[in-house]
């Protein structure tokens, strides 16, 4: 137990003095939180801008609750020279014209932003449509009623808080095993270690409490930075985040414990640590979500212990699931965190 | 107090390479024991072996009625060792790295100012280990390996690349290891230091024991002709070849006059008798033979440091 005790004590010693290390653990990704808080507002998206070229009466004698809808997606400026309207819209300073002929609504739109041009056509089609109706001087049969599943209070800081923080704890912990394990391997310290009178899982034990608190503290501090600056809301089963970051936390470890078992130098070690922990957070949806990705990405995903750390993290910290989401993804990575283990501990060697 | 180490028949193979082959010595305890060797002789494999880091590939090694192999807390807890790289956690102070080795052998933390005391590194106890010289980062090392009052203590190159003044520095503090009755084996590639600190030395090179004893013998076992050398002026050449009576003289011409002269001889007392009379021992040196000599004599090839 004191053997445990003060090799986990002169890890964190070691760590905590080590500004570069503390730097891309803490700072770094704090930085891209910033950088998309920052961005990326609490809308998500930017409006749609619009040239209306003189009058159109559906929307200038639309019902006031219709134009309260139109302005949440449309900022329309109002213009007289259609020309120079068209041309807004072809250098990209505007997303759409619109005027009036006769009793045809005119419609010009850049297909650039494929997105805005979709949202263009389908809220005049709409206007058009239902314009149609109430010169019938019907009632509409069919209503349309929408509403996002998430809360109200759902924006994009939610999503991107347990992606980021992810992607953090993957790079610490898979990064902290990878250079530990070299360096000692190097400095003899390792068979140092193998002729003192303690079990080797002493060793490796304190080496997972560090890693753990590393991992804890990354989650403090983002979690902390989240909710005092970018408006981070937690729902109710939150604390599950701990049994995540732990198994993710071993899971991470494992992978780092194999770079720094094949590896002959720290710098190999960084270098294949990083070839793992870039792409991965890219394909477990870190810094953008993977809804719009094409199947293989959603397929290899699957297999990267980060993807299943997110979706149980985002299930349980902002989507408001039971704590019952967080079982398979712990299931998931301590299964990953054993079987990469196994492998590392094959190809593991006490000197060079 | 002490341990006995036996080893027998010890072998250890790289590939095609005997690394190994064939080494056995004994190590009573309290004995101050110096495997010496170049580079690749297989002195830090040999000591791997008694160490426990290895297992031997054939014969075997006793620490007392341990072996070491198996790695048994028992042993482990006798057993003091300095590797040959400086093994450290990174940036923890010399104070530091003290408690945390004491810590592993569950040693009070009193010890550590004791052993900062005992190797001169009092002054430096809060400075980290990166900061710290080639020779305070040995004699740190040194503390280490001697924080739990081992019985044994084993020494890989301890002095390796430390300049001269470190080097007799680090003599002193490996003198006073075997004061209190320590077992110790040493490893080196200094002749003079295996002939300054052991008291038997097994001179090695690939892979095989060539001669084990104390310096002393060996260096009387070779029976090396005495330099005896006289300041330039001193004596004149005829004369010396006359009291040479035989032995080779040599005499080194310098730039104006006279050279040094060197009368090489087995049998000095006649010789210095003879210039004693002459009242001829200006600036006199008596050179016997070293260890470097044996050394040479018994693998007959350039040494290579």
């Amino acid at each position: 137990m004191t053997a445990f005790r003060s090799l986990a004590r002169a890890m964190l010693k070691g760590f905590f003095r080590d500004k570069m290390a503390l730097f891309f653990a803490i700072l770094f990704p704090l930085m891209f939180l910033a950088l998309f808080g920052g961005l990326l507002g609490s809308s998500g998206t930017s409006k749609t801008e619009v040239e209306q070229v003189g009058r159109v009466t559906v929307l200038d004698d639309a019902p006031k609750e219709v134009r309260a809808y139109l302005e949440e997606s449309l900022d329309i400026h109002r213009t007289t020279d259609e020309k120079a309207a068209i041309r807004e819209v072809r250098k990209g300073d505007a997303d759409a014209m619109i005027t009036q002929r006769g009793d045809t609504l005119v419609v010009r739109f850049s297909q650039a932003d494929q997105v805005k041009a979709a949202t263009v056509q389908g809220t005049f089609q709409a206007i058009v449509q239902s314009a149609n109706i109430a010169v019938t001087g019907q009632q509409p049969k069919y209503t349309l009623e929408s509403d996002q599943v998430e809360d109200d209070s759902l924006s994009t800081i939610q999503f991107f808080t347990p992606g980021l923080m992810g992607w953090a704890i993957a790079a610490g912990a898979t990064f902290g095993a990878a250079t530990n394990l070299v360096v000692w391997r190097k400095n003899g310290l390792l068979r140092r270690l193998r002729l003192a009178p303690i079990p080797t899982r002493s060793v490796v034990l304190a080496r997972i409490a560090v890693s753990v608190a590393i991992a804890a503290l990354q989650a403090a501090i983002f979690i902390g930075v989240g909710v005092a600056f970018f408006g981070l809301q937690l729902t109710g089963s939150w604390p599950m985040i701990v049994p995540l970051l732990t198994a993710g936390t071993l899971s991470f470890m494992a992978i780092g414990l194999l770079a720094g078992a094949v590896s002959k130098s720290e710098e190999a070690a960084v270098g294949i640590a990083n070839f793992v922990v870039l792409p991965m957070a890219f394909l477990s949806g870190s810094f953008f979500p993977l809804d719009g990705a094409p199947g293989w990405v959603t397929v290899v995903s699957e297999v990267l212990p980060l993807k299943h750390l997110n979706e149980g993290m985002l299930d349980t910290m902002v989507r408001g699931e039971g704590p019952a989401a967080a079982l398979m993804p712990i299931v998931i990575l301590l299964g990953f965190a054993v079987v990469v283990a196994a492998i590392a501990s094959r190809v593991f060697r006490w000197d060079e | 107090m002490g341990a006995e180490i036996r080893a027998d028949g010890l072998v250890m193979t790289y590939g095609d390479v005997r690394a190994v082959d064939g080494v056995s010595f004994t190590v009573a305890p309290g004995e101050f024991f110096g495997l010496l060797g170049p580079n690749g002789a297989g002195k830090t494999t040999t000591l791997e072996m008694v160490e426990g880091l290895r297992k031997p590939q054939a014969g075997s090694v006793r620490i007392d009625q341990y072996e070491p192999w198996k790695r048994e807390p028992a042993l482990q807890r006798r057993m003091g060792v300095q590797l040959q790289s400086s093994s450290f956690f990174e940036r923890l102070t010399a104070r530091e790295q003290l408690d945390t080795f004491g810590a592993l052998y569950g040693v009070a933390a009193g010890r550590t100012d004791e052993m900062l005391e005992q190797v001169g590194l009092v002054d430096k106890a809060d400075v980290r280990t990166e900061d710290l010289s080639g020779g305070q980062k040995q004699r740190l090392s040194i503390a280490c390996a001697l924080i739990h009052d081992p019985d044994v203590v084993f020494l890989d190159e301890p002095t390796a690349a430390l300049d001269p003044q470190a080097r007799r520095n680090l003599w002193d503090v490996l003198r006073s290891i075997n004061d209190s009755g320590r077992t110790v084996i040493l490893t080196t590639h200094y002749l003079d230091e295996a002939e300054a600190l052991c008291d038997r030395v097994a001179i090695m090179d690939s892979g095989k024991i060539l001669e084990l004893d104390t310096p002393a013998a060996l260096i009387r076992g070779l029976d090396a002709p005495v330099r005896i050398s006289l300041a330039p002026g001193t004596l004149d050449v005829g004369v010396a070849r006359d009291i040479a009576n035989g032995d080779a003289v040599t005499h080194e011409p310098e730039v104006d006059g006279d050279g040094a002269l060197t009368i090489t001889t087995r049998d000095p007392s006649r010789i210095l008798t003879e210039l004693a009379r002459r009242d001829a021992l200006a600036g006199l040196s008596v050179k016997g033979a070293s260890l470097e000599d044996v050394f040479l004599e018994l693998t007959g090839r350039e040494y290579r440091a």
